[in-house]
């Protein structure tokens, strides 16, 4: 004796048919729930990206070398003092692009000089680099253009400027193309730095950029502040930074005098953080498909007593116990299904709608989410039809079927 | 055939054991007509409902057509209502959310028969019970007389060979009381097992064997085989 399976879903859906207002509420319970986790999830990871990308922003895949050991093993008084012995220099930079997995590197000098132009001046930061630092940097410009391809060693009198100094010097006038005087040097202004150029710590708009081997001769060193290394991917970030590491060794007679971060290691901390919060406030939702499971097992239970009679009936026909079973939590799948769809539909909409009024908000479910939410769905209320449905099997019949 | 053999069936009301059921022996052949009567409390319910596998006695043995019943396990038992056994209650019991042919189809779908299997066995039953113009109607678009038919033809679609009927024309009037009775009496006639409970005595007496029932104990018994 087995139900065919079109059968069971027939007389579920009939059955679920039958009530259309508990099976509106049940759904909605469902859908709800549903829906919750989704949205709640997108959110989660939504914030998880933006984090991300603003993180990306100061660069990715960066290898950043400092000068100096962080970590005092020697009895050299100097590395005490967190100096170091040799300096990075733009031989080493040099070096270090010849390896296959760099894809960029821009070496940095930082330091502080007047800027004048006219009578307009102010004090400014300087930094010495190379074109490489505005990809490295995910930096936009707003006119003009970023220092040129050249080979690092040379210098030019050629100056990007930060808008917030642009607007300073230049008021309204045009500045691309105009001299301004850096310390006791005059640069030709070639580019102005796009507005969304902030990264943590440094406000790009108030600084301006010239070639490095300018900035060393204009602060009268051959030392590098930074060196700031991108590498081809990913994978590729803790090979440069061996690499690194052995080059300068070598380089440095066998010191091991600079520090070697990789940004890697921050981003993967605060993608760690974000995940977890993530998964805490799924976590939460995920209560309230809980919550839609006891509701369905409450109106579950209702339906069954107001359908004593049917369930009596059934048997009186000969239904097996396994079998009123089978249909009472066929029953609860559909519903869950249904409500499970329901739910994922709401979810996406709430998701489109937090898009629209967030829009620098990625608020996307995850693939993975959408899977097991729905499987929860499902999980969820099958296990809390069990009862319901096993209340339904053991109904005694004779009392059943005379429940006037 | 139906054999009970020394049947109780006691029932616990508080601290107190109700016998519904006080040692009733008793043999039912094959295509016999039997009324059962007696007042309310007395036990026909119960005894029906032994019959029709949906109690179990407290002691006593079963057998239905020789094989003893009341030793099979829900799955069987559930088998031996769907093949051997039909129902028709007082109240009728149709599924309102079901047409008649698919209240009827009931029993078909529980046996696993396949749905182009059904289809003519329903077809043949709503023709024999002169309803074949009903079969795409819920039951609260049919008059009394015409559910207790599907009552009816649900009840034999699996062709049983014992029809258990409480009290089929209690919720009629009394013209479409006498139609269902004569319904029932026709099946008989083509050879299926009838026991009737009934507390009206007119019904009864059609019967060609009477039982009454008193205090959980066969009364009478004036047709005994």
């Amino acid at each position: 004796m087995a139900l065919h399976s079109t059968d069971i879903a027939r007389f579920s859906w009939g059955a679920l048919r039958g009530y259309p207002a508990r099976t509106l509420l049940m759904l909605l319970a469902m859908a709800i729930g549903v829906g919750a986790v989704v949205i709640l999830t997108a959110l989660g990871d939504g914030a998880r990206r933006y984090v991300l990308d603003e993180f990306a922003g100061l660069g990715t895949n960066l290898v950043i070398i400092f000068p100096g050991r962080s970590e005092t093993t020697g009895i050299d008084p100097s590395a005490m003092m967190g100096e170091t012995t040799r300096d990075l220099t733009l031989d080493d930079a040099k070096a270090l692009l010849r390896s296959a997995r760099v894809k960029r590197i821009a070496p940095i000098n930082v330091g502080q000089v007047e800027v004048s132009h006219g009578s307009r001046s102010r004090e400014v930061v300087v930094l010495g680099s190379n074109d490489d630092l505005l990809g490295i940097r995910h930096w936009q410009m707003g006119q003009g253009k970023f220092l040129p391809k050249m080979d690092i060693g040379r210098a030019a009198s050629l100056v990007v400027i930060g808008k917030t100094i642009r607007d300073e010097l230049f008021g309204a006038e045009r500045a691309l193309g105009e001299w301004i005087r850096l310390g006791d040097r005059r640069f030709r202004v070639i580019g102005v730095m796009g507005s969304e150029g902030r990264s943590i710590g440094v406000d790009v708009q108030e600084t301006v950029i010239i070639p490095v081997a300018s900035a060393q001769q204009m602060f009268n060193t051959s030392s590098l502040f930074r060196i700031l290394v991108e590498a081809k991917n990913r994978e590729a970030i803790e090979p440069v930074k061996q690499m690194v590491i052995d080059v300068l060794q070598k380089r440095h007679q066998g010191e091991k005098d600079v520090t070697v971060v990789t940004q890697d290691a921050v981003l993967s901390t605060f993608d760690d953080i974000l995940g977890a919060l993530t998964y805490a406030v799924s976590g939460i939702a995920a209560i309230s498909l809980a919550v839609a499971g006891i509701l369905i097992m409450n109106v579950m239970l209702v339906a069954i007593s107001e359908r004593t009679a049917e369930i009596g009936l059934l048997k009186a026909l000969g239904a097996s116990r396994g079998q009123i079973l089978r249909l009472i939590l066929a029953e609860a799948t559909l519903l869950s299904a249904l409500g499970g769809l329901c739910g994922l539909g709401l979810g996406q909409l709430g998701c489109w709608i937090i898009r629209q009024a967030f829009p620098v908000l990625p608020a996307y479910a995850p693939t993975w989410v959408i899977v097991s939410v729905f499987a929860l769905a499902l999980f969820t209320g099958l296990l809390f039809s069990l009862l319901p449905a096993r209340h339904a099997a053991r109904l005694d019949p004779v009392l059943a079927l005379s429940g006037r | 055939m139906i054999e009970l053999v020394n049947i109780h069936r006691d029932f616990r009301v508080g601290d107190q054991t109700v016998h519904a059921l006080d040692d009733v022996t008793l043999t039912i052949q094959a295509g016999e007509y039997v009324s059962i009567m007696g007042p309310s409390g007395s036990g026909k319910s119960t005894l029906l409902n032994l019959l029709g596998l949906l109690d179990r006695p407290t002691a006593g043995t079963y057998h239905l057509n020789g094989q003893d019943v009341t030793s099979l396990d829900d799955l069987q038992q559930a088998r031996v209502r769907n093949r051997e056994i039909g129902f028709v209650f007082q109240m009728f019991h149709l599924v309102p959310r079901l047409t008649a042919a698919e209240n009827i189809a009931l029993p078909l779908l529980l046996a696993g028969v396949p749905a182009e299997q059904r289809i003519p066995r329903v077809e043949k039953v709503l023709e024999e019970l002169n309803i074949a113009d009903r079969g795409h109607h819920k039951p609260d678009q049919l008059s009394g007389g015409q559910r207790q038919r599907v009552a009816i033809a649900r009840a034999t679609v699996t062709e049983p060979e014992v029809l258990l009927a409480d009290e089929p024309t209690g919720n009629l009037d009394h013209r479409s009381g006498q139609d269902v009775v004569r319904i029932l009496e026709g099946l008989n006639k083509r050879g299926i097992t009838l026991i009737m409970v009934t507390h009206d005595p007119e019904m009864g007496q059609r019967a060609r064997r009477q039982l009454h029932m008193m205090d959980g104990q066969l009364a009478i018994d004036n047709g005994s085989a």
